[in-house]
């Protein structure tokens, strides 16, 4: 009997994969369950091996289940929600898929699988070619960091490595607490081993012999998914004191956050690795000196780490000739909130945010306009559609005073009220912030009040000036992204939709 | 919640003896206090501090920063609902106002029959099915009330 592949991932879980896993398995299915393809509007999907390679169907709910294998499912027969081959699904024959390339397709539970479909290949590489020339590869291909900051990954790595230590660290951002961010997610639940492979490749560059990621407790299938997997690598000696024979020692451990979005900042992070509030530390010293316990640190994000394979098995030179400007490589996008096709979409830069938006998401779910974007996270700008023609790369961002940030776009249909939405920003900001610098720890309580005065319609002229100040010294008087970035939503809402604060000057 | 425990102080020791000695290892002993007494009480801090060899300004200064860590024992369940604005996109709110309403319950607090606590979550990563929620840990999307509701009303 033909193999059936369900997803296990979180967002498929949601919408009730498992049941349809069991209800197949009830018929005698042999079952793989999968990360997924990130097409979510179409899950939970199955995928059906046949002669000429898999066949999909979805959305499948369990209650379908008894009526597709009727209809002849596991021989490919036609079904309303057959989708054929599911690399013929147009989102999905846009990708170029790179760092997603197996996630959806193999088993994240079986090392021989993510070598059968080309994994280990980079670390391969990387041994044979020495620790220099794998620094002087990430650095040729362009890499920058995907968490955000955008900072050349090769160099980060050049600067660990150059730091004398006794003991370095490879530690992963795996805290990705932006609203309309999944890519973490989905990898380390589809294809943790790309990770592991990742890590293993900065470790043996940088000479260091301990790896740590760290996941947010928001996350407990992917920190099962990969906990499972470090086991399955260390059993087979792709971690421990003699990585595959090669003659050097690297470990993984994995540390669960706990609810503090401050952790996804490299330094909170670090701290909170070593067991203290996970409170923001002022560069210098820069991690790559002294990063945790004091020791020489890289820093990267989980979709860093995991284009780091395919750099060193594909050549440099393969990956820098994808993207736009100074962005290089390719850019795993999450299309999320009120959109009509919610997934990953991964690319090279280049596209503009309407056809991100418009065209690939299809505009709203609720099918109203587009009235906003908000791109890159709690931190990053509302887009009008007038600007829509804005590149997605990191400059093209910036110049329009907004950020790429992690990849998330999260858009909103034309009954979002972008006074709320930006009394929000400075909610969070108030919630999250970790308290050492005043211009966030108090101006964002402060902010909150000035809004409310401006919901409220007093002095509405006024209290706009007194955020605008407020935004200026956050900008300029915090020490991380939090403080310093939150201008950007407010801001972006007060520049690009004044009618929402308007309405209310007349009311 | 399965598997948990009343808090005693033995067993509590037991468990933070077993992480005292890794690196960093408060965090870690916190989060397994927590998942067998579904909750850290205060009483753990002075035990905490033994152990790691801190002061309980330290220890209680990490307890009280993440806002995972709860000082009381929930409900039977937990509901954790998703307030970040891509689920803010696809209605978030209305529905967290519905469910306060027919839960009787409000933000980080328990429903007077001891059912359910309802605890926001900003993100659970579930953001291409907003809007989410995670149910005793299982992940939930594109809710409404009804489904939440129906889905609590399963579970014993």
């Amino acid at each position: 009997m033909s193999r059936v592949f369900v997803p296990a991932d979180a967002g498929a879980l949601a919408l009730g994969a498992d049941a349809v896993a069991a209800a197949l398995a009830a018929a005698g299915a042999e079952i793989v369950r999968t990360g997924s393809r990130g097409l979510y509007w179409l899950e939970p999907m199955v995928e059906v091996d046949g002669p000429a390679g898999r066949l999909a169907y979805g959305p499948v709910r369990a209650v379908d289940v008894p009526g597709l294998l009727a209809a002849g499912m596991l021989r490919g027969e036609p079904h309303a929600v057959r989708l054929g081959r599911p690399e013929d699904i147009p989102f999905l024959a846009r990708q170029t898929r790179s760092v997603f390339a197996r996630t959806g397709i193999v088993d994240p539970a079986s090392l021989d699988d993510y070598r059968a479909h080309g994994g280990m290949r980079g670390l391969a590489r990387a041994i044979e070619i020495g620790p220099a020339a794998t620094i002087a590869a990430v650095t040729d291909a362009g890499l920058r960091g995907r968490g955000g900051a955008g900072f050349p990954t090769g160099v980060k790595w050049r600067g660990a490595a150059d730091a004398p230590a006794v003991r370095r660290h490879v530690v992963v951002n795996a805290d990705e607490g932006d609203s309309g961010t999944f890519a973490d997610r989905m990898l380390m639940e589809g294809d943790p081993f790309a990770l592991i492979e990742g890590m293993l490749i900065a470790g043996f560059a940088i000479g260091a012999t301990h790896g740590w990621v760290y996941t947010r407790s928001e996350y407990p299938h992917a920190i099962a998914a990969f906990e499972r997997a470090l086991g399955l690598a260390r059993a087979a000696g792709v971690l421990g004191p003699d990585v595959l024979g090669a003659g050097f020692a690297f470990d993984i451990i994995q540390r669960v956050g706990a609810g503090a979005y401050i952790c996804g900042e490299e330094t909170a992070l670090l701290d909170s690795i070593e067991g203290k509030r996970g409170q923001v530390r002022a560069k210098p010293p820069l991690p790559i000196h002294k990063g945790l316990f004091g020791e020489p640190t890289v820093i990267n994000n989980v979709v860093t780490l995991g284009s780091v394979p395919a750099i060193l098995a594909d050549g440099a030179d393969a990956y820098r000739a994808l993207g736009f400007g100074r962005s290089r490589g390719t850019m795993p996008i999450q299309l999320a909130g009120n959109i009509r096709h919610p997934g990953l979409f991964e690319a090279p830069f280049g596209l503009t945010l309407g056809e991100l938006v418009e065209d690939i998401g299809g505009g709203t779910a609720t099918g109203r306009p587009v009235r906003a974007v908000q791109a890159g996270g709690p931190l990053g700008a509302y887009f009008p559609p007038a600007l829509f023609d804005t590149v997605y790369d990191y400059e093209a961002f910036a110049a329009r005073d907004g950020l790429i940030g992690h990849g998330g776009l999260v858009v909103f249909d034309d009954t979002v009220d972008m006074a709320r939405q930006a009394r929000f920003a400075m909610e969070f900001c108030a919630v999250e912030s970790c308290g050492k610098c005043t211009p966030c720890r108090v101006g964002s309580v402060r902010g909150v009040e000035v809004f409310d005065r401006i919901l409220a319609g007093v002095d509405v002229d006024a209290n706009l000036e007194l955020i605008r100040d407020l935004c200026e010294t956050l900008k300029f008087g915090s020490l991380c992204a939090l403080g310093g970035f939150i201008p950007y939503p407010v801001m972006s809402a007060i520049t690009h939709f004044p009618e929402d604060f308007r309405v209310r000057a007349t009311a | 919640m399965d598997d948990t425990a009343r808090w005693t102080e033995p067993e509590a020791t037991e468990i933070i003896l077993r992480h005292a000695a890794q690196e960093g290892g408060l965090l870690p002993a916190l989060h397994a206090l927590q998942a067998r007494f579904d909750h850290v009480p205060r009483d753990a801090v002075p035990l905490l501090a033994e152990a790691f060899n801190l002061s309980r300004a330290d220890v209680h200064g990490t307890l009280s920063f993440y806002h995972d860590f709860r000082h009381q024992p929930p409900g039977r369940h937990v509901l954790r609902l998703c307030r970040a604005e891509s689920c803010q996109a696809m209605g978030a709110d209305r529905v967290a106002a519905a469910l306060r309403e027919r839960l009787g319950v409000d933000w980080a607090a328990t429903s007077a029959d001891d059912r359910v606590t309802l605890e926001p979550a900003f993100c659970l990563g579930l953001c291409a099915v907003s809007p989410a929620a995670l149910l005793d840990g299982r992940p939930l999307g594109r809710i409404d009330a009804d489904a939440v509701v129906t889905a609590l009303d399963a579970l014993p």
